[in-house]
């Protein structure tokens, strides 16, 4: 027998009561820890791979759209662009490097990007079986490319047109998987690598089968029609960020995306929704103070005698406080790990779809440091609407009471 | 041993009482008789300490209750004291067992699961410690809260109308145990009642 005790048997009593009290506790903990969760972890997808990127170049189009095509790999792209252009951004002295990237095809849902080997350095992708390809129509897959295609090497396969798996498949021209990447947490874990020539070769191999005039270019010309998607762009130093952006706004076919920026406008345009839902949750939250605050408030009215009686029985009013503030502190300590276990099961959906639509995936399920002050957040809001109708426990006349009844 | 002197007690300046002196042996049993509005549940919660009277002193063991504080009343009465109320109140929450231990935590003592038994066996309610106390009827319940009071073994025992809610078979039995009880650990019974039924079975009486 101890106060404990007594709370819980208290709080079974009211089985309803409580369950409406935990449960909006649950569900405005749940969001915000939630929102906590969503934000960090896409803050940090999109800053990881963002970084080192001062620039990306394509067809001119939504600045937002280049970015996320080309960075993230989940929007399509804006065009084509010719080889040569991205090319001549090389001589430009601030430039350090230009990782050009042409894409348009893919494998089962997985995009297939044609790059130079810069784009494997810059993401730090490490071999885990066989080779780097170095020919045309060898590729590199990303662990999550080969976890979920089983694609292993020296498997062929053939590419489908398009970025979603019901294009055209160009059947002709396989591709032979090489090595398989490490996983390293950024897009090259959802992509397959190959040469940028190999995107080339495949698409005039499609004309060919589709009978389109052909063009028959001298080998000393190839360079100045092929295409790209678009390119990476790495500054040898923050002057170039000045100057560059507008010379190609002005001067090319192309447009020069800043990557900070667009993340920041994405981020901002996302953050009014983030902050709504946010104060949605705070509202739920107060409710469910208020909740525990009339539950207990009625349950005082009822349970006036019972504590009259045990007063008399020779409890103190400090004691009976304190029952009553463990009751509010233990719907606080429930609502609040329901809500912790809610919002990961909402996370779990949440990356379960975002998988399925862009292949990146959510996988953090600790507790965040915000989140332990979101604890202590709810047992105040808990302490507080236990102690309110609980003071009347110091002011209860034990006699009347207990002679009115 | 209680005892009760020179007790005055003013709800307002038209609600007064003047209760004559009561004095109650260990082991000795009184019965307080007196129509409603006389002040008999006054004069038990003047006893039971959870009063103040205007003036007179209440002598609970042996020492005066007159300048205690509310927490050492508080602890005087877990300790010396075993109320039995008209109508037997419990916390409803709690089963009938851990309403009779609830006496020996309040009272900071063990809880001692084989007195509740023993008690429960010699008060005829065995069967029922598990169930919640509002499911027992009211002579049952009646005997769950002799039990209870006697938890502590307390110095006096003070009972409210225990039989006024009672039929004539139930009354018996309750007073009955009420004595026995009460004289097994040589404590002060004060039986506080407007029930004609009781005043044959009390020698030492005071009427308001």
């Amino acid at each position: 027998m101890n106060l404990l005790k007594i709370s819980i048997a208290n709080l079974k009593e009211k089985k309803l009561n409580s369950f409406l009290s935990a449960l909006l506790l649950t569900l405005g903990i749940g969001m915000i820890s939630l929102l906590l969760l969503l934000n960090k972890q896409l803050d940090e997808q999109f800053r990881r791979n963002i970084k080192g990127i001062d620039l990306v170049v394509g067809a001119k189009g939504s600045p937002l759209q280049l970015i996320l095509s080309s960075i993230y790999q989940i929007d399509a792209p804006t065009g084509n662009v010719p080889l040569s252009e991205v090319n001549s951004l090389r001589k430009n002295p601030f430039v350090k490097t230009v990782i050009p990237l042409s894409m348009g095809d893919s494998y089962q849902g997985f995009r297939i990007v044609g790059t130079t080997p810069k784009y494997t350095e810059h993401f730090q992708a490490k071999i885990a079986q066989g080779h780097l390809y170095n020919a045309s129509m060898e590729v590199t897959i990303g662990s999550k490319v080969a976890r979920n295609t089983g694609l292993k090497i020296g498997d062929t396969f053939s590419s489908s047109h398009g970025l979603d798996s019901e294009g055209d498949v160009h059947g002709n021209r396989k591709y032979v998987v090489k090595g398989v990447f490490e996983p390293n947490g950024s897009v090259v874990d959802q992509l397959i690598l190959t040469r940028l020539s190999s995107i080339w070769d495949i698409h005039e191999h499609a004309e060919e089968n589709h009978e389109v005039e052909k063009h028959t270019l001298g080998p000393e010309h190839e360079d100045e029609d092929k295409q790209v998607t678009s390119a990476l762009v790495q500054f040898r130093n923050p002057m170039g960020l000045m100057t560059i952006p507008r010379q190609i706004n002005e001067n090319t076919s192309m447009q020069a995306a800043l990557p900070s920026i667009e993340i920041n406008r994405l981020f901002s345009l996302l953050g009014v929704g983030i902050e709504t839902l946010r104060a949605l949750a705070l509202v739920i939250i107060m409710i469910a103070g208020a909740s525990v605050f009339i539950s207990l408030y009625n349950s005082l009215k009822e349970r006036k005698y019972e504590m009259a009686l045990m007063l008399s029985m020779g409890a103190t009013r400090t004691k009976l406080f304190l029952m009553l503030l463990l009751e509010g502190l233990m719907l606080a300590i429930i609502g609040f790990v329901a809500g912790i276990v809610l919002s990961r099961i909402g996370l779990w959906l949440f990356s379960r779809a975002a998988e399925q639509d862009f292949h990146y995936s959510i996988r953090q399920f600790g507790i965040l440091p915000e989140e332990i002050y979101l604890f202590f957040a709810a047992l105040f809001i808990g302490l507080l609407a236990a102690a309110l109708p609980s003071l009347g426990i110091y002011k209860l006349n034990i006699s009347r009471t207990l002679a009115e009844e | 041993m209680i005892t009760g002197t020179n007790l005055r007690f003013a709800y307002s300046a038209q609600k007064k009482f003047n209760f004559p002196d009561i004095k109650c042996k260990n082991g000795e049993t009184l019965l307080i008789l007196g129509q409603s509005g006389k002040g008999k549940t006054t004069l038990l919660h003047l006893l039971a300490l959870l009063l103040k009277p205007d003036s007179g002193e209440i002598m609970i063991a042996g020492t005066s209750a007159n300048n205690l504080s509310s927490s050492q009343l508080a602890q005087v009465r877990a300790k010396n004291i075993g109320i039995i109320y008209q109508r037997p109140h419990f916390v409803s929450s709690l089963s009938v067992l851990d309403n009779i231990l609830l006496s020996n935590y309040l009272g900071d003592k063990k809880p001692d699961k084989a007195k509740a038994t023993a008690l429960a066996e010699q008060l005829g309610f065995a069967d029922h410690l598990s169930k919640k106390p509002s499911r027992l009827s009211q002579g049952e319940q009646q005997r769950v809260s002799i039990a209870r009071a006697l938890m502590n073994n307390p110095n006096i025992i003070l009972a409210d109308e225990p039989t006024s809610n009672l039929d004539d078979n139930n009354c018996q039995r309750v007073i009955e145990l009420l004595k026995t009880q009460s004289a097994s650990i040589g404590a002060s019974l004060v039986v506080v009642t407007h029930d004609q039924r009781l005043k044959d079975v009390f020698s030492n009486q005071v009427f308001l």
